[in-house]
């Protein structure tokens, strides 16, 4: 209570008159400023965001240890220069991207080499402290931030790559190097990272393994489950795991990496990774298409999975609410003329002549059956970008109205855009948009909905409604994004209650003091 | 001297006859390599597309026949087989037909714009056109010299740099982007005009134009059909990297300013 009181006037004092000052301090204690936080340089409300142990109260803090002096000392002289404590700085660690949950984390630490982070987890565990592993903090479902005061171990600075087999095409890395680095790192050598999202220049490749990070291409080159080869984690013993194997096959015993692939840092902290990278496509083409309906939409899928088959290499969607977000909020233009439905095409192969031949075929039939209205084809690169644009900067459009809820989830194709019709209906006039995109290729549906600002009323229409919408026709309440902390409690509408308890188990055998990312992805 | 076809200038409808260079070159997003022999870049396999300036000319000159300004809109490209492609991109934007002037090898690598500029002047008094269009520079070798070059080949006005262009009676009213800022001026037809990058926002090519583009003609033709020497005028001695760029360093106070820009020799 001390702390954040200290911490609450450090920040005040930063306000311009001490009038304001006075009506601050006599506000609730836990209502902290934003001081500067800005997003996007967007106008949008700097407003107060209340901590997550405000806005959801019936969350109880485990019974974890609190930070001491002596603690301090340790971490300082485990990792001199590289704790940090200034209240100015947390900020960023202690907020989501998306604005919606805040952690009252005391520390950060940003160790360097996977020793340090076992010397980390060793002390923490023995003093039964809480910790957030966090990599580039783009996590939607809150997972990446701290709830209550659990100690924050970036991997910001563990950002080497360790070494690249071109033959192979095999890369061994430190957890934190960022996507983008590395995809542009291995595009000087015709190779490419397997997977891609929009988040792509901030995320670690720590945070996507321990997500199981989906994104744009997984329709071609697969999940991580698969192009992963090898990770190295320690445990919250401070035990390492070494499974970091840079063997396309290799069947001996039990294949340990695959628990920490997508557990969100509840079972250990991936430290290194080595990830089989694809060869870079010669010849990429993308495509904008309008189409009039979602029934149309399926059909343009089914025509171009014929059609295009193996070069075919991501199918998006997108409605006209998110084209229209993103005229409204960052200002983007509408390649084509307005439609119900848009699906963005791209294709990816070795001979460009082919490609092309193939994508033209497609899209003389798409438009001569009449499935397909109009569209366009990228003409260069820079057309290619800003058409990709178009469906990975909806998400960063959206914030821009306030708040947003997200939800993420998989359904039997025929139904995917039903919700969305029924949830429109549901929420009417009460939201400022309704939103959906996703990628059409792996069934999996971005609904997003937002507010000015955080209402509980809206919030109730949506939830539990949308999750019994998706488990009656047995679909995944999250297809991507994770439980995180948003989503803790909604496993059992896709996981059946043996299930889960055999992960409730498996959970306490690799960290029975619960040190690792309390309060997150499994009800205990 | 030249005149070209005059369109019907009575009132408001002009029936102008347009040709507008397109030049293919690698494209924008590309990060440029050079050759090992230091003798060129790498050009082999690499992504090309439509100099952006060219693809700003082509979207005006599409604008002015949707303005029923013009009456028919060529695009011209010099080059290898490959500048076919170039040509489609400007007829799926909207341009009637196209011409290929193919030029390829050694040839095609010592071109100049001073060669290009007498090809595309011969073009334009065959077509007897009214407007060349052409961008104000190439992204590959920025000389911004083709524009002025063949106006002076032709005697005709140009307006260079355009970033907005109006029809005042006859003639053409145009705003150029200069140094001070902008400056109008009142342009006779025929005239070059050249491309700057406000003067409009290039359409993306909706797919029923990409297919009609690939029935739209396109005509190929050889420099000594236009009677143009296109052997080389420079010669290329070596193409280098520019120096690396060292990293700086954070000094404590002015005092250690100081003394560092003295050691450099630079004060």
């Amino acid at each position: 209570m001390k702390r954040v009181c200290t911490r609450q006037f450090r920040n005040l004092t930063r306000l311009r008159s001490f009038g304001e000052v006075r009506e601050k301090i006599s506000r609730s204690i836990n209502h902290v400023c934003l001081s500067r936080r800005s997003l996007h340089g967007s106008a949008c409300r700097l407003g107060e965001l209340e901590l997550t142990s405000v806005r959801y109260p019936h969350v109880q803090r485990g019974k974890y240890a609190t930070l001491t002096e002596k603690d301090v000392d340790f971490f300082q002289k485990l990792l001199p220069q590289r704790v940090l404590q200034d209240p100015s700085e947390l900020d960023g660690y202690n907020i989501d991207w998306m604005r919606t949950v805040r952690g009252n984390s005391q520390m950060v630490l940003r160790p360097k080499t996977t020793s340090e982070v076992a010397e980390i987890l060793k002390y923490c565990n023995e003093r039964h402290l809480a910790v957030v592993p966090q990599g580039g903090n783009t996590g939607l479902v809150g997972g990446s931030v701290p709830v209550f005061d659990e100690i924050v171990i970036s991997t910001q600075l563990m950002n080497q790559i360790i070494s690249l087999d071109e033959v192979s095409g095999i890369i061994v890395c430190q957890s934190g190097c960022v996507l983008e680095t590395l995809d542009n790192y291995l595009a000087e050598r015709e190779l490419m990272m397997p997977l891609d999202l929009g988040a792509k220049g901030s995320c670690h490749i720590g945070g996507n393994v321990s997500t199981n990070a989906g994104g744009l291409r997984l329709l071609r080159y697969g999940s991580l489950h698969g192009s992963v080869l090898g990770v190295e984690a320690v445990l919250a013993s401070g035990e390492i795991v070494d499974c970091l194997s840079s063997l396309r096959k290799d069947n001996t015993g039990y294949d340990l990496k695959q628990l920490f692939i997508g557990s969100e840092g509840t079972l250990g902290m991936v430290t290194s990774v080595s990830i089989l990278c694809p060869r870079r496509p010669k010849a990429v083409n993308v495509a904008f298409l309008g189409v009039e309906n979602f029934e149309a939409a399926l059909q343009t899928f089914q025509l171009c999975k014929g059609m295009l088959a193996e070069i075919l290499s991501a199918c998006e969607f997108m409605d006209q609410e998110s084209m229209q977000c993103i005229q409204e909020n960052l200002k983007l233009t509408n390649p084509i003329k307005s439609y119900p439905l848009y699906i963005l095409i791209e294709t990816s192969g070795s001979h460009g002549s082919h490609d092309e031949e193939k994508l033209n075929v497609f899209l003389e039939a798409a438009m001569g059956k009449g499935i397909v209205q109009d569209g366009t084809i990228a003409m260069d690169v820079t057309q290619r970008q800003n058409i990709w644009g178009l469906r990975e900067r909806i998400a960063e459009g959206l914030l821009h109205d306030g708040y947003n809820y997200k939800y993420d989830i998989s359904l039997p194709l025929p139904k995917l855009y039903e919700i969305v019709e029924d949830m429109r209906q549901r929420l009417g006039s009460k939201v400022t948009r309704v939103v959906s995109y996703g990628h059409l290729g792996d069934g999996n549906l971005h609904f997003n909905v937002t507010t000015p600002e955080y209402d509980k009323e809206v919030l109730g229409l949506i939830e539990p409604y949308i999750y019994e919408w998706t488990s009656q026709v047995r679909g995944s309440v999250s297809a991507e994004h994770g439980l995180g902390f948003k989503k803790r409690d909604c496993i059992r509408y896709s996981k059946e209650p043996n299930a889960v308890k055999m992960m409730v188990k498996m959970k306490k055998l690799f960290d029975p003091n619960g040190i690792l990312n309390p309060y997150k992805t499994i009800p205990l | 001297m030249t005149k070209g076809h005059q369109g019907h200038l009575n009132g408001v409808k002009m029936a102008l006859r347009i040709l507008v260079g397109c030049k293919r070159v690698i494209d924008y997003a590309v990060k440029v390599r050079v050759k090992p022999d230091k003798m060129g870049v790498v050009t082999e396999g690499v992504k090309h597309s439509m100099n952006p300036f060219d693809e700003i000319a082509v979207e005006e000159a599409v604008r002015m026949k949707e303005k029923k300004l013009a009456s028919e809109i060529i695009a011209v490209s010099c080059g290898p087989q490959q500048c076919q492609e170039t040509l489609r991109t400007a007829l799926a934007m909207g341009l009637d037909r196209g011409i290929h002037v193919e030029i390829s090898g050694k040839d095609y690598e010592t071109l100049q714009p001073f060669h290009v500029s007498k090809i595309l002047a011969k073009i334009a008094e065959e077509e007897k056109v009214d407007i060349i269009f052409l961008g104000k520079q190439a992204i590959d070798d920025d000389c911004n010299q083709t524009g002025q070059m063949t106006a002076a080949l032709l005697d005709w006005p140009q307006a260079t740099f355009a970033s907005k262009i109006e029809k005042n009676n006859g003639d053409l009213m145009v705003t150029r982007e200069i140094d001070g800022g902008l400056e109008t001026i009142n342009v006779k037809l025929p005239c070059v005009i050249t491309s700057d990058l406000r003067l409009n926002e290039p359409r993306y090519a909706t797919l029923p134009n990409i297919m009609k583009a690939k029935k739209k003609p396109i005509a190929k033709k050889s420099p000594a059909d236009l009677g143009v020497d296109v052997s080389p005028r420079q010669e290329v001695l070596s193409v280098e990297d520019p120096p690396v760029r060292e990293a700086g360093s954070i000094v404590q106070d002015v005092d250690e300013l100081v003394s560092k820009l003295k050691a450099a020799g630079v004060v």
